[in-house]
This record gives structure tokens, sequence and C-alpha cells, in this order.
């Protein structure tokens, strides 16, 4: 029932007195109000704005936060007020709504704000008004449009587990992702671009012996295109087998329109081989030598203003459709009335209504050969009639298509630019979260050097040394200063940095094929990587970080993990360690070419150490737990 | 382009037969019609007449002119005097009546419309048709706010008497004082549409006719095919059923 209508609930009450003195059983008893409230004033306080409405206007629509009992979580007992921290300028649309039962979109309000806020007031937006229901649809589409461009971005990014077929077939479609595909995309558009010139200049007459008739260099020099021929048709042949082999839906690559190309640019060339040379099948086998010319579609896999050239002309059948038949139905038209007009001159070349349709083609499209003018006053009176609307029925669906191109062509050129502007943003996206970890790192830092101090000398410099934290931040550091408490052997949270020069480190020791003299280091490296292993392994939050202690394992492990760390470069969510973590199952060949390298490593004694530690590689043994590494770079 | 359907295409062909006019998508309005006559008739200086284009006009006027005509409701204090709700209730009501009628006037589509809402599933606009004519108390086609809250007064506030003479009012359809046996079937019928035909157990197609001799065999003292006020009343002040029913409007507003 349309809230608007309930305060008309006492008016359809009242009419039922018509029915009363007819029925033949006593009314049903009617539902008593049990707080009779009078209707009041309520105050709604956003951000400061202060909205003021009956409380029966937000009675009407009882499944919205408004409308129900939810308010109340907001209602602040010492102003007598309901205040939302929320945007004061989408809620007069929302307040709107509840007093003329219609909802408004304004139009300069980002879409998805406005999506947020009528989710938080549970309103469904759906109920937006007719006057506002198209524009809300609109951005709405736009915006899922935009989304929808960056998720399939998002799917260039390499899977951890690709089969061959499915690292071929990722080269094929995005040249850009490695060396060889982009070699693979050079070196085919190369040779589309001579299989088109060899094509061209086959026909070209070269010149020839005094005597003879000027023949075209493709008969003079018949053995030299036929081999530029057959090295382009391999090419194609191989290019498109392995196209097939790496598609991951064969059939649907068959159907596609690439293929289909593919298929046409190089089957003449076999049809050739097999045909005999028959005198009757050769002139059929001339003419199959056009298709050759479907060649130069296969550069549409390398200009993206072809493809979009030909998704509009897809998107646009309807207009070019209409073209057509309206330019069909001026044509038959035109040609008749030129027909009857120029039967009566003599020695006309309209000799017929169909040998009229090429003049008025000819004249419509502005052509004008001049092979067929009218001779009579009337043809010429309907010959320029027929000009001029030619121009006029071209020029209609014409703009139609060009906005179609152009919208399609912006959208392409804003997908571009997004991808370039995303890897800048993903970048600076990263440095923000770890500086927050870095701040924990540094907090903790400050916080033992404090208490350091304070055991040694107090003075008020130092003091002052330290940081002064936010309550959120000291309460975040402590969350993660009880989830290293929690592990098993007191893991710590060290910084990228370290990580990996302490891994580099450990890598360079622990492979013994590398350098033999550290076969004598062996027992020391052993319990050294153990010890850092079991310093410097970040937390793993499940159970199976046990299985993960041998030294070797884990080093290759983290070798791993540094040669990703060095290839990602689109990982929007991670930072290095979780990515870390997600890779820890899978061993990998050691890196050990990783290009951060520390300067320099200054171990800080800790309060509780006994005997101080100043060896800058050695860590403190696994009975000092605090030990903390500075790198300086 | 593509976002038109194909329909759209097919029923433009009407602009080509003049049957709606292209740039409004309505049927050509009569005016302009009329307009494009009447400057015809000036160009032909014998046909000029002086009074028949500004009457013309001047209708048209004036139905724009009763459209946004705003009907204000006299002082509230006299309305509480006339009727038996508190100047906070009629306050209410006000609120409530002009936002659904912005114009100050309910005409009878409105009144289906909002009554149409309480009873989705039958057909209740016969009986807000009669009931807008028992509103209507000064039967002008449309009921304002006053006719609306005496009306209402009368049925949630007033006395028995008073209560029973509206429902009278409201079953006398040509208002000549006595209910007639087609007058009855009408309101009958009209209250069973209400019901619409989903109903258990199912319908039949006696049923209001069977209603309505019921009544008037429990009514019609004197057995001549009519029921008059008197009899009305009395019957009804006897009925304990009825009384009781009475009190089901106590606590409306």
């Amino acid at each position: 029932m349309a809230a608007g209508v309930a305060a008309w609930l006492p008016f359809a009450r009242a009419a039922a007195i018509g029915w009363m003195p007819v029925a033949n059983l006593p009314m049903p008893v009617a539902p008593t109000e049990k707080s009779k409230r009078q209707d009041e004033l309520i105050i709604l306080n956003v951000s400061g704005r202060r909205f003021q409405t009956w409380r029966n206007t937000l009675d009407r629509y009882p499944d919205t936060l408004l409308g129900s009992s939810e308010k109340e979580f907001f209602y602040n007992e010492e102003t007598k007020e309901y205040f939302f921290d929320r945007d004061p300028d989408v809620f007069r649309s929302v307040l709107n709504f509840y007093r003329t039962g219609k909802l408004h979109y304004p139009r300069y309000e980002c879409i998805s704000s406005y999506d947020e806020e009528l989710a938080f007031f549970g309103i469904v937006p759906e109920i937006i008004g007719d006057c506002c229901y198209e524009e809300y649809k609109d951005r709405k589409r736009e915006n899922a449009e935009r989304l929808m461009d960056d998720q399939e971005d998002n799917k260039d990014a390499k899977l951890p587990n690709m089969t061959f077929r499915e690292t071929m077939w990722r080269a094929f479609e995005n040249p850009h992702t490695s060396t060889m595909a982009l070699v693979f995309y050079y070196v085919t558009g190369f040779f589309i671009a001579v299989s088109v010139i060899t094509n061209v200049v086959e026909t070209v007459p070269c010149g020839s012996a005094p005597n003879q008739k000027e023949v075209p260099c493709g008969e003079r020099y018949t053995v030299a295109f036929f081999c530029m021929d057959t090295a382009c048709v391999m090419i194609f042949t191989v290019e498109y087998l392995m196209r097939l082999f790496a598609a991951p839906s064969r059939y649907r690559f068959m159907r596609s329109v690439m293929s289909i190309i593919d298929v046409v640019a190089i089957l003449p060339y076999y049809i050739g081989l097999v045909m005999t040379d028959n005198e009757d099948v050769s002139g059929a086998f001339v003419t199959l030598r056009v298709f050759r010319v479907f060649r130069i579609f296969k550069f549409s896999r390398h200009s993206q203003g072809l493809r979009i050239l030909g998704y509009t002309l897809k998107s646009c059948a309807s207009e070019l459709g209409f073209l057509l038949f309206s330019l069909t139905m001026a044509i038959i038209i035109f040609a008749t009335v030129m027909f009857y007009a120029e039967k009566g001159s003599s020695s006309s070349k309209f000799t017929s209504i169909p040998a009229s349709f090429w003049y008025t083609i000819v004249t419509m499209t502005t052509l004008g050969y001049g092979d067929m003018v009218p001779k009579t006053i009337a043809g010429k009176i309907f010959g320029s009639i027929c000009s001029l609307s030619g121009v006029l029925v071209i020029a209609l669906p014409v703009p139609v298509i060009v906005s179609n191109f152009s919208r399609i062509y912006h959208q392409n050129q804003r997908a571009d630019k997004r991808r370039a502007q995303k890897k800048a943003r993903l970048a600076r996206i990263r440095i923000s979260k770890t500086g927050s970890s870095n701040a924990f790192l540094h907090s903790k830092r400050n916080g033992l050097f404090n208490e350091a101090l304070e055991l040694t000398s107090s003075t008020e410099e130092e003091q002052r040394l330290s940081k002064s934290t936010s309550l959120l931040e000291s309460q975040h550091h402590h969350l993660l200063h009880c989830l290293e408490k929690t592990t098993v052997s007191n893991h710590e949270f060290v910084d990228e940095q370290y990580y990996q020069q302490s891994y580099l480190d450990a890598g360079l020791q622990n492979y013994p094929s590398r350098s033999p003299s550290l076969s004598s280091q062996d027992g020391m490296t052993g319990t050294c990587c153990t010890r850092r292993s079991k310093k410097h392994h970040t937390p793993l939050p499940n159970a199976s970080a046990a299985t993960h202690m041998q030294p070797l394992t884990h080093t290759h492990t983290h070798q791993q993990g540094l040669q990703e760390l060095s290839t990602i470069h689109i990982q929007p969510l991670s930072t290095s360690r979780s990515s870390l973590n997600m890779r820890v199952d899978e061993p990998a060949p050691l890196n050990c070419q990783s290009s951060q390298i520390t300067t320099a490593i200054i171990s800080i004694p800790t309060p509780p150490v006994t005997t101080p530690e100043g060896d800058a590689h050695l860590p403190a043994g696994p009975a000092h737990q605090n030990v903390v590494k500075v790198s300086a770079l | 382009m593509k976002s038109r359907s194909q329909d759209q295409s097919l029923t433009d062909s009407r602009e080509l037969d003049r049957s709606y006019d292209p740039l409004t998508g309505n049927p050509p309005s009569k005016p302009s019609k009329r307009t494009i006559k009447q400057r015809f008739l000036k160009l032909l200086p014998c046909c000029r007449s002086g009074s028949n284009p500004s009457v013309t006009q001047r209708s048209v006027a004036d139905d724009s002119e009763l459209s946004t005509v705003c009907y204000r409701p006299e002082g509230i204090d006299r309305l509480v005097q006339q009727t038996n709700f508190s100047k906070k209730e009629l306050q209410v009501l006000y609120r409530g009546f002009k936002n659904e009628c912005p114009s100050g006037a309910v005409n009878e589509e409105t009144f289906k419309n909002i009554y149409s809402q309480f009873f989705p599933q039958g057909d209740s606009s016969m009986y807000a048709h009669f009931l807008f004519e028992a509103f209507d108390t000064q039967n002008n086609g449309a009921v304002n706010f006053e006719d609306f809250v005496i009306s209402l007064s009368i049925i949630l506030r007033g006395s028995v008497t008073d209560k029973l003479n509206w429902a009278f009012n409201l079953y006398d359809l040509n208002k000549d004082g006595c209910i007639t046996r087609e007058e009855m079937t009408d309101i009958m019928h009209s209250i069973y549409d209400m019901m619409g035909k989903y109903t258990y157990p199912s319908m039949k197609d006696s049923a209001p006719k069977d209603h309505v001799d019921s009544f008037f065999q429990k009514m019609d003292r004197n057995n001549d095919g009519v029921v008059t006020i008197e009899e009305f009343l009395e019957t009804c002040q006897k009925d304990d059923n009825i009384m009781q029913s009475m009190h089901m409007f106590d606590n409306v507003i």
C-alpha cells in the first residue's frame, strides 16, 4: 500500500459505515492504539544541519531506517534529537521522499555516494520517480561499465598455476605480457604487410623485352613470388594452428571472426596447390586469388582503431540498414522517373530502369561521372532533384554512426588512460599500506628505545623522542604485538627490506653448490638460518607453519617469494608479506640476484639482554626475543 | 537509436494519418485546429466576426483556470465549531488531505484512486462513486476539506442517529428520502464487487440479490417495496449487531 495514502486510512475506515447496516454479522473489534501518541515534531540532525518533520511523516514507510525503531540507535539523549553522521545534501532527497512519496535523484550527485546513502537509510533505489529514473539508470550503467573495464584489466594478471596452453593463449591475446609474445606479434604483423605488398606488386607491369608486350611482375618472376607467398602462408598457417591449440574453447575460437578471416586468407593457396593446372578451373582459381586480400583484415588484431571501427559498424547495424533501405527506395523511384523522362529522347543511354540505377547512384552520391546524362528538360529537372535529395538521404544517418564511433572510441581511450593511471595509483596505495606497517615497527623501536633509556638515563630530550601515537594507533600496535606473542616461537614483524636482505644472505649461505667456501659454515649457517627463520618468519596464522620450519625449503620458498616480489607489480590487495604467505608452498629456483641489499644493520641491545650482542649479522639467540634490526638503505 | 523499440516505428505512422500530434503524442488538440481556422477566417475580411473567437478562447482559458484554482478552507476555528474534532486533529487531517490534493479539493477520480489502493483485489470504483456522491454535499463535483471533515465528523464522532442518517443518505442514491430495491441492489453490487473474484467460499452470482432480499425483509416494515428513513432508523436501533458495530468508529482518529 502506498504510504502516501496512509493518511487516508481514517477516511477509508469511516467509509465502512456503508457496510454496517447491511451486514448480517457484527463487525470485528477494531484494534486500539496502545499508546496514543500525539503527532510530534522530531529533529533529525544530519552532520549539523537540522531537519524537522512530523513523526507521522517518517512512519509512512516503516521498512526504512527512519520509519522503524532502528532510528532509536541514533537518538541523542542530551540534545533530544536524532543524529546522523551522513551527507546532509543527499539527506534532503531522502527526507523529501518521506514527505512527498517520490524519490528524486539529484543530477549533480555522484551515483555511488547516492547509492550508499540510500542503502544506509534502507530505501530501495527502484522507487525513484519516473522523472529521475532514466538519469539514475544511465549513470548507474556508466559506472558499472567503468568498473567492468577495471575488472577486465585485472584479468591480465598472471595467475600462479597456468598451463603452457593458457600461457600461450594469454601471450596471443596480450602481446605486452612477455617478450616472446611481442616478438611474435611484430613478426606476424610484418608478414601480413609483406604478403599484402606482394599481392599488390604482383600485378604491376614490370619492364619487358622490347618485342614482347608488358607483363605484370607476377608472371615475370613467378618463382620468386611463389616462394614469397608460400613463406607467408606457412607463417600464417603456423600461427593459426598455434592459436587453435591454445584457445580455451576451440569451438568458440573457430566461430570467431578473426579465425574465419585467418582461414579465408590462407585457404586460396592450399586450394591452388590442390587444384591441377586445368584450363577450366584455372579461371576460377584466379578469382580465388582475390580472397588473398582478406589478409589485410588480419591487421585488426594489431590495430585497435580498426577493431573499434568494426565494432561500431556492428553496433550501428540498424542505422546502416536504414541507410541502405532508404537509398534503395530513392534509387528505384528516381531511376523509374528518369527512365520515363528520357524515354522520348533519341540515343538515350537510359535503356531500361536497371540501366538508370547506375545513373541514380552516381548522381545521388554526387559522383557525377558523366557517362550517362539526361538530355530532355524533364530529365534534367528530375536529375537535379535526384542529386539534391541524395545529399539529404545520405547525410541523415551518418551522424548517428559517427556519434556511435566517437562514443566507443572515447570509451577505449578512457580505458587506456585509466590503465596507465592505475599503476601509479596502485604504487601509491602500496606505499601508504607499507607506511602503516612501518609505523608499527617504528613505534616498537621507539618504545623499546625508550625502555632502554629509562633504565639507563632519562633525559628530557630522549623522552621527547617517544612518538606521541594516537589512541587508535597504539591500540592497533598492541593488537599486532598480541599476534606476535601468540605465535609459537615469538615471531616478530619486520620490515620488508630487512626481510629481503636477510633471506638473500641466508640464501647465499645455504645454497651449498653456489660457493664451496660455505660448506665449512654449514653448521653455523644452519643454526643461523634456523634462528633467523624462527625469528623473521612472518607468523602464519595456520598450524602448517610448523611444517615450514626446515631452513632449506623455508629459504627456498622465501626466495621464490623474493622473486615474486620483484615481478609483482599489479597486486592490489597485498603487501609483500601477505603475498609471501600465499606462495609459501611453491619451491622455485633461487633467485639470488635480488637487488635490494641493505648497507648496514644495527642491532640495539635490549634491556633483558645480559650479554650484549654487537655482531651485526648474527641475531641474538632464541632466548632474546626483542632483537630489532634497523636497516639503513 | 537501438534503445527505441520496434513498436514505435510502427505506431509513428499514425502521424502520417494525422491521428495524433507528432510533437506531444496526443490527439490533435481542438483549440489549435480552431485557431488555424480562425486565422484563416481572419484573413478574409468578410468573415471577420468579433465575438466568436473570444468566446472559444475564453473557454480554453477557463479550463486551465479551473485546474489551477485552489480551494482554501475557512478558518480552523470555525471548523472546530462545526465538527467534533479538536484543533490538533483537524491539523493532522488537513496535512494528510493537502498532501494528497494540493489544490484543496478532491475530484472523483482521485477519490476512486485512493479508495482502490485500500482494496486491491476487487473493483471499488462503484462504491467510491457512491461515497463521493455522499461526501459531495454541495454537488459541485469536488469534495473540499470542509465537506470532507464534516462528513468524517458525523461518521466518527456523531451520535448513533447521525451516523445512521448518514448511512441512509449514502444508500439513497437519488436523495428522495427512500431506498428503492434498485438502489439497494446497486449498492450491494458495489460492495460485493469490492471483494473481487477470489473469495472463499466462492461468490455466487445471486449473492448480492439474496442479500438485498434479506435486507428488505428486515427493514421494510410495511412491505411497500421501499425503505424510508423512519423504517431504517427503527430497525437499526433495534438490531444489536448494528449497534455493536457502531463502536467500530470510536477510535479511528
